[in-house]
């Protein structure tokens, strides 16, 4: 019964999304049928769309958990987009300066590494970059929560916009190579390259970037329930979210707890650079997230901040992810805007259910 | 140095605070009455979206703002129903509203005007004129319409929410809604009333922002102003007039800051990078919100829904 309500409202949330979601698309005058075809009709067929659909779920399975695990301790997470930005950018940097990396400057070759590491050492360090320095973007939000009790939510907010400003002005001035007319760095050296699964399994196309980072995902979902639930600490987070109050009279330290998670979190955010940078493009680039910061709102809340939950949502909204680009491309009038409508109508609507649902709720005043 | 502070600087910061204003008035009303709105944001977008389209259609920048308002309304009606009678959370909420309305608009505006996510540019004419068209003195070119309309609504709303029966109900509403319900406040319609002012509030400071400011649309043109004006709320500890003082604060480091660009230079002698100036406002937020939120005290039912025992 209890499993069949964690299922249900989550289906119910996202029929209703896509009702309104199809009246919308009859009001800018479109056929709904044919598009929603065109959104979900692409994702499993073969084995290109469901290695497609994978790669989009990826980094919404890394900001899904992100978002679910400081859910559980009563924080809104709404920074997972600047934290997976600074992390993505530090990310490429380590790769370039500790990868051997040599770029042509109008036709002169300049080395802008320091060092050239074996990629036993490398990869590691790349991912240890991308967790820490995540982290330490999501601890800033934590600690001012805190010591000083301002909310979150505007503090993640401004740390996304300064963030991600940060990162442009490092990538335009220092880590461009010069006449590029694209915003991004240098490429990473080759040794900090993660393995596309591709590699592996020869059904897959090589042109579908699904790398080893969606296996790092799903190891994570494990790990975030085993912390949440098996472990002390994870007990101690899920308190607080519970009942601060209570929590605290039980000798926790809720202020401790709030700086953990959005650590935590921040650290999951930034495992998006993982898959992104040392699987997928090699570089970092202005515009780096498809906001998957923001839909790992929508991914966390959809599966009701459970890590399977969290991974099924992923699905479903990568599913959405790959479907928008076909509904950009072939309907008259419906735009990729689409998916984060209906990323949006669903937030709203299991934030209204939540009465039937009995979901915790986020913590503090704004 | 002297240069720096002059008129234009002065001008630029009223220019810069108005959308502000208009929205943490908004945003007092809701809070004041017991929900939060973080949802400021996304209130602002729509008058932004619809006021823009609005007066590109009928060359009228006043129904233009107008129908702004209305959309502000209406988007809050949405959230108001999500807040009030669904009870849902209303951080979560008020983001769903945001995330939807940096998406509706581009939707709508790819379909309607085949182009992605910015409507068609506003002849100047038409745009929300200054306060020399009515007045023809020199002076007053500098300041718009909907600036002069904003700090006007600073001591309306301060009488409105002081020395009214209204604004004692919703101040009522948002510190003790039991006791306010047994002394006869419908506190329910009270919060609806609330929210709904502040969507059209805060669409009003939208508006501005694409047919006064510049003259279209542009998405997430807000560029964060409505968590600002929240910021600026919190540091006003929810009344009027501080509000004001607050947002013309925050308006006035914005104007500083552009001013200063090209100005100021870096150690190494080159001009401060535009991204440094660029987050200005929102390291000030986080400072602001860090030294001032310990002093403030929020409305007590704030963020509560109410249950009305039967």
């Amino acid at each position: 019964m209890n499993v069949l309500r964690e299922v249900l409202w989550p289906l119910v949330a996202v029929i209703a999304a896509f009702v309104v979601g199809g009246i919308i698309i009859l009001l800018i005058g479109d056929d709904p049928i044919l598009t929603f075809r065109l959104l979900v009709g692409n994702s499993f067929g073969s084995a290109k769309d469901l290695g497609w659909t994978l790669h989009y779920a990826t980094p919404l399975i890394f900001t899904g958990l992100a978002v679910a695990l400081a859910f559980r301790c009563g924080l809104l997470n709404i920074g997972a987009e600047g934290q997976l930005y600074v992390a993505a950018f530090a990310t490429a940097w380590v790769g370039i300066k500790f990868g051997g990396t040599v770029v042509s400057v109008f036709g002169k070759d300049e080395n802008w590494s320091w060092t050239s590491l074996p990629w036993y050492v490398l990869v590691p360090l790349c991912v240890f970059t991308a967790i820490s320095v995540g982290a330490i973007w999501g601890a800033i939000p934590g600690i001012l929560k805190a010591k000083f009790g301002s909310h979150e939510v505007i503090n993640t907010i401004m740390l996304n916009f300064i963030g991600i400003a940060l990162v442009s002005y490092f990538t335009q001035y220092y880590y461009k190579i010069p006449g590029d007319p694209i915003m991004q760095t240098a490429p990473i050296g080759e040794a900090a390259h993660i393995p596309q699964l591709n590699q592996f399994l020869p059904f897959i196309p090589k042109d579908v970037p699904l790398n080893v980072a969606f296996l790092l995902a799903i190891l994570m979902c494990v790990l975030v329930y085993i912390f949440l639930w098996k472990t002390k600490w994870g007990y101690e987070l899920r308190a607080v979210g519970e009942n601060a109050s209570a929590a605290e009279y039980g000798g926790i330290d809720p202020k401790k707890q709030i700086i953990i998670a959005m650590t935590i979190s921040g650290g999951l955010a930034g495992m998006v650079a993982i898959g992104e940078v040392l699987g997928n493009r090699h570089n970092y680039y202005d515009g780096f997230s498809a906001e998957w910061g923001f839909w790992g709102i929508a991914v966390a809340l959809l599966g009701r901040n459970h890590p399977l939950g969290v991974f099924i949502a992923a699905i479903f909204f990568g599913v959405l992810m790959r479907g928008q680009i076909f509904v950009d491309a072939f309907t008259v009038k419906v735009s990729k805007d689409l998916g984060e409508v209906l990323q949006a109508i669903i937030i709203l609507f299991v934030a209204c259910l939540q009465m039937y649902t009995m979901q915790r709720r986020i913590k503090g005043k704004v | 140095m002297s240069g720096i502070l002059t008129f234009a600087l002065i001008w630029s910061a009223i220019r810069l605070s108005t959308p502000l204003i208009f929205a943490a008035l908004g945003g007092l009303f809701s809070e004041r009455s017991g929900v939060i709105n973080i949802a400021l944001e996304g209130l602002m977008l729509a008058g932004a979206f619809t006021g823009a389209v609005a007066t590109y259609e009928l060359h009228n920048p006043f129904i233009g703002m107008g129908i702004g308002m209305l959309a502000g309304v209406l988007l809050a009606f949405v959230y108001a129903i999500a807040c009030i009678k669904f009870q849902a959370d209303q951080v979560v909420a008020g983001m769903a509203i945001n995330f939807l309305m940096a998406g509706l608009p581009a939707l709508i505006s790819g379909a309607v005007y085949d182009s992605s996510g910015s409507t068609p540019q506003i002849d100047i004419t038409h745009q929300l004129p200054a306060m020399n068209y009515f007045i023809p003195v020199g002076v007053l070119s500098n300041i718009s319409f909907a600036s002069f309309l904003a700090f006007l609504l600073v001591p309306i709303c301060w009488y409105v929410m002081y020395k009214t029966p209204f604004g004692l109900r919703i101040r009522a509403a948002g510190e003790n809604p039991e006791a306010a319900d047994a002394a006869g406040v419908r506190v329910i319609a009270l919060r609806y009333g609330a929210v709904l002012i502040s969507g059209a509030l805060a669409a009003a400071g939208g508006a501005y922002l694409s047919i006064g400011q510049s003259s279209l649309f542009t998405r997430n043109m807000t560029a964060g102003r409505g968590f600002i004006a929240l910021a600026a709320l919190i540091l006003a500890k929810w009344r009027p007039v501080p509000v004001m003082i607050a947002c013309l604060f925050f308006g006035f480091t914005e104007a500083l800051a552009i001013q200063m660009q090209g100005v100021l230079k870096m150690p190494s002698g080159e001009d401060v990078p535009v991204q440094f100036i660029q987050i200005i406002p929102y390291v000030l937020t986080i400072i602001v919100l860090a030294g001032f939120i310990g002093l403030s005290r929020a409305p007590k039912a704030l963020g509560i829904p109410y249950r009305k025992e039967s």
